[in-house]
């Protein structure tokens, strides 16, 4: 396990790249990226079973994207993870990229499945945990999905055919930042009592903070334990987290921060004086 | 030679035109029925912003349905509505409602004849840098391929408020698409627009350019490069791809002699198939189809992507050489 306080430092890099990324593609979704920096970091640093240099290896975990907007966040951890040259980033949303506004596997390093309708990951990854169970492999299936996208119907049937089919290797994530695009989720669709309703699914089910790595990484360790049904982590976050002025707000869903002043702010926020343009000559480590 | 019909009370395009994306006059006719017509109920699946239904929760809370992000749902929902009288609106991206609630328009609103309207935002590549997965381009042939739905592509904001509110008056299920970026407006208040009826708004009989969306106007502006080298084309705007306007087409199979059509679309099963499959069976003629190429998009900016998939001016330009050549 990597020490925690290395952790929060790799966090605050990601959403550094995050922001950085966004503000030179000019379009793209800040807030669900944010909110789910700590969710990705503790799994692909401490969790997950990959290998940059061989993204299709056999005995791998498999990592699946149901909330496919959230892709600034993936990006960047697939970067400093070595799955792509971190300039590639800063080619986001742009004609011939290899990262497209909403993830492509056919394009993307390290990317499982092509996503960007919501709704269909849970399935996605329940399918391949039914496949690698089938074939004696023991890989482990992760699926990030938004809490407003947990509206969809198809998330529950999922949910149905994992438990029937005791998918004890399929861990899901609800980023649960109370936030959707028309607002707070329990104004436009009420989800609580979330954790109940996964329960009553016949999930195991664990409600955490999910921007503290320690406790995200216990409960992946605690899904692996977990002989019998798939386990739904709900990681209470914060939309928009580490940007002050992001923070809880449903209209940075979507935004991306301007370039120059406000990107600069948001670096600011998260502790980084140098330039934002300098960010993208330098790697992963440098902070100005 | 031929020229745009003083009847067609068209904007001065050549002069410049003021860019106005087509959701925006969906938003303009939701207001105006909201006022005007007390059965209208607007839905939307967390969208309201982008489909620009929020201008109606923000001024006629009442009349406005959040469904969350469950388009099932929403279009079965509808159906239920307009049983008890209400005339639904049902919002949401053109991906996520013709193509993931197609079941429920098919078998629940179009085989049970329910008055269930569809605003379809977000079709076309031009949805640019969010990529594949949110730029509609098969609603075309998904919804006119079912009985009893009426479809309109609105080539510009105006003419999306008429669809909008020719819709209410309308009782069956109708499905609008409209565009995310800005594009020319074109027609004014006085243009004639009725559905099921295609506009000449070009004369010409060397070859009908037959378009629909935002292309009506790359048709335009094709019609003039191609005028210079001597070529008089007729342009069409076929706003109603079902019901198609066959008369206008036929007749513009028989003077013209050659036909192009232009969508921002799969190529195959939309404008361009209408289109043929009426000309084979009643007056064939030399015939190409300007769309998406059977392939999906990308990222990239509107511009950069009508261009590198083909479906600018240039390219229909291009095309009307292709049959005409094919004419003698
Ligand atoms: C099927 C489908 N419907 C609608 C959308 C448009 N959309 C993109 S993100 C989003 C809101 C997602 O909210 P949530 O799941 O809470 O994500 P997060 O807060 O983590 O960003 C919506 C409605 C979509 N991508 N797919
Ligand atoms: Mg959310």
């Amino acid at each position: 396990m990597v020490d925690t306080k290395e952790l929060e430092e790799v966090s605050r890099k990601i959403r550094r790249d995050i922001m950085v990324m966004l503000a030179e593609a000019g379009s793209g979704h800040s807030g669900g990226s944010l909110s789910a920096t700590e969710i990705m970091v503790s799994l692909f640093w401490n969790v997950l079973r990959h290998d940059p240099e061989n993204p299709d290896w056999e005995e791998r975990d498999w990592f699946v994207l149901s909330k496919g907007h959230a892709c600034p966040v993936l990006y960047a951890v697939l970067a400093a993870r070595g799955f792509f040259p971190r300039k590639e980033l800063w080619t986001l949303r742009k004609l011939d990229t290899i990262l497209q506004g909403h993830p492509h596997r056919l394009k993307t390093p390290g990317v499982e499945f092509s996503a960007g309708s919501l709704g269909q990951g849970l399935s996605l990854a329940s399918g391949v945990a039914m496949g690698l169970k089938r074939q004696g492999n023991p890989g482990n299936v992760y699926v990030l999905m938004g809490d407003g996208e947990q509206n969809e119907g198809a998330i529950w049937e999922a949910g149905m055919t994992a438990a029937q089919y005791d998918l004890d290797n399929l861990c899901g994530i609800c980023d649960r930042n109370y936030l959707m695009i028309d607002g707070n989720t329990e104004e436009v669709m009420g989800l609580d009592p979330l954790a109940d309703k996964w329960r009553a699914f016949g999930w195991q089910v664990f409600e955490i903070d999910g921007h503290d790595l320690r406790q995200m990484t216990y409960a992946y360790e605690r899904f692996q334990l977990e002989k019998k049904r798939p386990t739904m982590i709900i990681a209470n976050t914060i939309k928009g987290k580490g940007v002050s002025f992001m923070e809880n707000q449903a209209d940075w869903h979507g935004a991306p921060p301007k370039k120059g002043e406000q990107v600069q702010q948001a670096l600011g926020d998260l502790g980084f004086t140098a330039p934002w343009e300098d960010f993208k000559k330098h790697d992963f480590d440098w902070v100005g | 030679m031929g020229d745009i019909r003083e009847e067609a009370r068209l904007v001065d395009y050549r002069k410049g035109v003021e860019e106005v994306p087509s959701r925006d006059g969906y938003g303009h006719g939701l207001l105006w029925l909201c006022e005007n017509d007390e059965r209208v109920v607007v839905c939307d699946a967390d969208l309201a912003k982008s489909t620009r239904t929020i201008w109606v929760r923000d001024k006629y809370p009442e009349k406005f349905i959040d469904f969350g992000i469950a388009e099932q749902d929403m279009l079965a929902e509808a159906g239920g509505l307009s049983r008890t009288g209400l005339v639904p609106f049902v919002t949401t991206y053109g991906v996520f409602v013709a193509g993931r609630a197609w079941d429920q328009i098919r078998t629940s609103i179009c085989y049970g004849e329910l008055n269930v309207k569809i605003g379809g935002a977000h079709g076309g590549i031009s949805v640019g840098p969010d990529g594949p997965t949110h730029q509609s381009l098969e609603e075309i042939p998904l919804m006119r391929v079912l009985p009893g739905m009426t479809l309109v592509v609105p080539t510009d904001a105006h003419e999306a408020k008429k669809a909008t509110i020719w819709a209410a008056s309308h009782e069956g299920p109708v499905y609008l698409r409209f565009g995310r970026e800005g594009v020319p407006v074109i027609t004014t208040e006085e243009t004639p627009f009725t559905v099921g009826r295609a506009e000449v708004y070009r004369d010409g009989d060397d070859v009908a350019i037959i378009a629909c969306g935002p292309l009506v106007y790359e048709a335009l502006v094709a019609a003039d490069a191609l005028a210079k080298d001597g070529v008089d084309a007729r342009v069409i705007n076929c706003h109603t791809i079902k019901p198609l306007d066959v008369d206008t087409i036929v007749t513009a199979a028989k003077e013209c002699g050659a036909v192009v059509t232009a969508e921002e679309a799969q190529v195959y099963g939309g404008l361009g198939g209408c289109v043929a499959e009426v000309l084979c069976q009643q007056h064939p003629v030399p015939m190409r189809i300007v769309g998406i190429e059977d392939v999906f998009g990308e990222s990239g900016s509107p511009r950069e992507l009508l261009d590198r998939y083909g479906m600018n001016s240039g390219n229909i330009a291009a095309k009307v050489k292709e049959v005409i050549a094919m004419k003698s």
